[in-house]
């Protein structure tokens, strides 16, 4: 029933954002497209084993997170940028694997998704503890030393805010 | 004030999508043209919705400019986390001077072994 609910009010009010107005006919059709969906699809999303935990210091380290995450991306960016008008293109491709100590779902899930948008690193597969990672230019051979480069910089904040 | 900041970050954003299709064309395979494609293009096109919210402020576009920027920032690793998957388990190699693929090493044990752990 919860999660019914918290499905009808994120879909009402992306849709409410979405139109940008009050008129009555606009808000009547998404709270009845709303409805139907949290009727009908519940069931389709992700449950959570544990209950997402809105604690005030884990808001705090999120907003902390938010800048270095943008640092990385602007960084990637240009490092990409590089490297594709290069005229030799120095790129020295493969996929490597990396062991996480994030244990939550939610926390692999931005990990993941933080490591594909920063340098030169994309998730390919996550295979319990262990993360493959198509890395465009792999600068050291030793997996504890690639661990620390792709992995470490956001764990520390990951774990706070996800366990 | 606001329009000037709006294009300057079309600008940009454009220059970035621009990068990221040379980066398409000229990588050499499907998983280094998934890095050009997820990181220049996802952070150009979000210049490009920020210019947009800029430009407009928050109306009816600025909002939906937002809120596009936010769904690409989630949806755009998630599909080339499934492409990179995909084409993996699909056979599709990696470029021949590649140094390393860890992935391919333990795929057939862990296909054979059975335990695909859903991740």
């Amino acid at each position: 029933m919860t999660k019914k609910m918290t499905i009808f009010l994120v879909t009402l009010v992306t849709w409410l954002l979405l139109t940008w107005s009050l008129d009555p006919e606009e808000v009547i059709a998404g709270v009845t497209v709303a409805l139907l969906i949290s009727v009908l699809f519940s069931n389709l999303f992700l449950s959570q084993g544990k209950k997402t935990n809105f604690a005030p210091r884990r808001l705090g380290w999120f907003l902390l997170y938010l800048p270095v995450f943008f640092y990385y991306v602007i960084k990637a960016n240009f490092d990409v940028a590089y490297r594709v008008l290069h005229p030799e293109m120095p790129i020295n491709p493969g996929i490597v694997k990396v062991k996480t100590t994030l244990k939550t779902q939610t926390g692999k899930t931005f990990l993941a998704n933080s490591i594909t948008l920063t340098p030169g690193t994309l998730t390919v597969d996550i295979v319990g503890d262990w993360l493959y990672v198509h890395w465009i230019n792999i600068s050291t051979l030793d997996p504890e030393e690639q661990t620390k480069l792709i992995v470490t910089r956001f764990e520390r904040f990951l774990r706070r805010i996800y366990e | 004030m606001s329009e000037t900041v709006g294009i300057i970050f079309f600008i940009i954003g454009g220059l970035f999508d621009l990068f990221g299709c040379i980066g398409l064309v000229r990588l050499p395979d499907i998983y280094n043209r998934l890095q050009a494609a997820t990181k220049c293009v996802t952070l150009g096109t979000c210049f490009i919705l920020f210019g947009a919210f800029f430009w407009s402020g928050f109306s009816a576009m600025g909002i939906k400019a937002l809120l596009c920027a936010a769904f690409i920032l989630i949806t755009s690793p998630t599909a080339a986390h499934a492409l990179a998957r995909g084409s993996h388990i699909f056979g599709v190699k990696l470029w021949e001077k590649s140094l390393m693929d860890k992935y391919a090493e333990d795929e057939e044990g862990r296909l054979s072994g059975g335990k695909v752990e859903k991740a």
